[in-house]
């Protein structure tokens, strides 16, 4: 039997696991969008799962300001709605912003989107942001902007904003009710004011909404981004999600919340959790009958540069920075080439798998045997195949095969078990951590599994593979469910799945 | 009449652009309010710009050193967990 890697089936909807269109990774959902916004999302780290393997995102910091407070945020830290708290960013000048940009973007053509998004809210530092902007424009044509914004300032924004190359803005919109908004933002600063309360919230969300409908009026693609908090609007964010896909927004991003003591945000001190991987999951699910959900969200650092899921920052201080020559215009050429390359294949990647789903419709038609589905994570350093060591994954990738074809649920991080070689240290705890991390999971597949973690691993549940190094992820992932279908592992409610604690 | 920036500043630039006298300056190691000019906003707003957007408790102080945004203020944290 040949598993389909793509689900695009509309019927079976409503009940059982996954709903409508819900089943391919973010890019098949992709497919469902109108042509000019696929077309415009389509090598954007951020928003297409496959991209992300390709090409390369990175955010300067040149907003500090913010005219809000939000519960989970220490403001002596970087905006905690992009950027993980704790991490300071480099603040830089404008002029600086730029020259660092165009010396990642010649050192890393794969880089194509140019982000703002803190350490504040970039729309309360309208001049920093948008001279940035402006000169990128200029300088740069080929990198795409995009920003991300608490919405409080949007809509006096958006018509500066449409001048400019930017054809993404992320909001981050907790609620809808100000009841609930209540309990997230303790203050906003407005006309002059800082207002307290419901009140706050109130105006906090009419001008997210606003904003949302004045961007989406003048055609410029908005995401959405929630932070889940479990207890406060965790329910809440399913109306949410509704409401913002009637309104326009093509993707919706449920992260969740941080909120380690040691941050000192309010959330973190006040004892609030976040939620579980299994909790997340769940609302992505029930989020994602309504609209294209973002499942490879990193959270990454507003000064993050790189792939998402890699920092590679450090090269790029400002004092490296500016000892380089950069020839923008010759740069250009070259990452054009590149471009194009990378473009070439994708688009015969996805060739590829729409024959295969034909192929697999018209087969699918006389035998289809329903099977659980099965967790697996998957230890990769990009480019869409299984080239990491278990020992080394900081992070694994997290898809779900199931009769329906595999998908794509979201990213786990942990600490690395062996940061390298022999010099293991901490690797026992280390083990632990990635064991808990990975619960729920029944095989994990990456290039290597040392010695040491392969009992271990195999005593949790969740069987070691090796086998498929250099394999594509998702025809990896099928085949070792495949194999678990011919050995018999896989009649529905026999094995009862394992809970993450 | 002048209000004062103090060491637990941030440095987030989020006073300085609505100070309607221009008497917020960078400085290291933290922004300042020049004395001289700053009018606590009178004749201009309600309330003093830049302790109204500070996110920091306790980084602006009045003429008597009395913090305009003292501890739990803006955050809502309880003052036992601040301390600890
Ligand atoms: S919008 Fe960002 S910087 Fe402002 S309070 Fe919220 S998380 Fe912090
Ligand atoms: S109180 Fe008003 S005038 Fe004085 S520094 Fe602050 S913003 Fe400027
Ligand atoms: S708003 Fe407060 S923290 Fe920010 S620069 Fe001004 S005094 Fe410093």
């Amino acid at each position: 039997m040949q598993l389909p890697v793509i689900n695009n089936t509309a019927s079976e909807a409503s009940q059982g696991g996954c709903s409508a269109g819900s089943c391919g990774s973010t890019d098949d959902q992709m497919n469902h969008l109108p042509e000019h916004i696929r077309q415009k999302v389509f090598n954007h780290p951020c928003y297409s799962e496959e991209a992300h393997h390709y090409f390369a995102r990175m955010h300067v910091a040149v907003a500090p300001a913010c005219n809000i407070q939000c519960n989970y945020c220490n403001r002596k830290y970087d905006c905690a709605n992009e950027s993980r708290p704790g991490v300071v960013s480099e603040l830089h000048h404008p002029v600086q912003a730029v020259k660092k940009v165009l010396a990642v973007a010649a050192t890393i053509p794969q880089m194509t989107v140019l982000g703002i998004a803190g350490p504040g809210d970039p729309l309360a530092n309208p001049e920093r942001t948008f001279e940035t902007f402006r000169m990128l424009s200029e300088q740069a044509p080929d990198i795409k902007l995009c920003v991300s914004t608490n919405g409080l300032s949007l809509p006096e924004q958006v018509e500066e904003l449409s001048k400019y190359n930017i054809d993404h803005v992320t909001i981050t919109i907790n609620c809808v009710d100000p009841d609930v908004g209540a309990q997230i933002y303790p203050w906003i600063f407005w006309k002059n004011k800082r207002i307290k309360g419901r009140e706050a919230a109130e105006i906090l969300i009419a001008q997210q909404q606003k904003g949302l409908e004045m961007l989406v009026a003048k055609g410029i693609l908005v995401k959405v981004n929630s932070v889940m908090i479990p207890g406060v609007n965790d329910k809440h964010l399913e109306e949410v999600s509704k409401i913002v896909k009637a309104k326009g927004a093509f993707l919706h991003n449920v992260m969740p919340l941080i909120s380690e003591a040691e941050h000192g945000t309010f959330y973190g001190l006040t004892g609030q959790r976040g939620p579980t991987n299994e909790e997340l999951q769940a609302l992505q699910d029930a989020c994602e009958g309504d609209m294209n959900m973002m499942r490879h969200c990193r959270q990454c650092r507003a000064d993050a540069v790189g792939l998402l899921g890699e920092d590679r920052g450090s090269e790029f201080t400002m004092d490296k920075v500016e000892q380089m020559e950069i020839n923008y215009p010759e740069a250009m050429k070259m990452r054009a080439e590149v471009h194009a390359a990378i473009n070439e294949e994708l688009e015969s990647k996805r060739l590829a798998k729409e024959s295969k789903v034909q192929l697999v419709s018209i087969q699918g038609v006389q035998k289809k045997e329903v099977t659980r589905p099965v967790l697996m994570a998957v230890a990769t350093k990009g480019g869409g195949v299984i080239n990491e060591h278990f020992g080394h994954a900081g992070e694994f990738l997290i898809y779900e095969a199931s009769s329906e074809g595999v998908r794509f649920i979201g990213h786990r991080k942990t600490t690395p078990y062996c940061e390298g070689g022999d010099t293991c240290g901490d690797g026992e705890s280390a083990l632990d951590k990635t064991l808990k991390v990975l619960a729920g999971c029944e095989a994990v597949l990456c290039s290597k599994v040392g010695y040491e973690p392969w009992g271990p691993l195999e005593a949790a549940g969740i069987q070691p593979n090796g086998e498929h190094a250099m394999e594509p992820i998702e025809e990896a992932v099928l085949k070792v469910y495949e194999e678990m279908r011919v050995a018999g592992k896989l009649a529905v409610k026999v094995v009862e799945q394992q809970k993450v604690a | 009449m002048a209000l004062e920036i103090i060491e637990s500043c941030t440095n987030c630039w989020a006073c300085q652009p609505l100070c309607p006298s221009k008497a917020i300056y960078e400085a290291k190691p933290h922004f300042m309010i020049d004395a001289q000019k700053c009018t606590e906003c009178a004749g201009d707003f309600e309330d003093p710009q830049c302790a109204t957007i500070c996110p920091i408790e306790g980084a602006i102080l009045n003429e008597d050193g009395v913090p305009l945004n003292p501890p739990g203020s803006l955050t809502g944290i309880p003052l036992q967990k601040l301390a600890a």
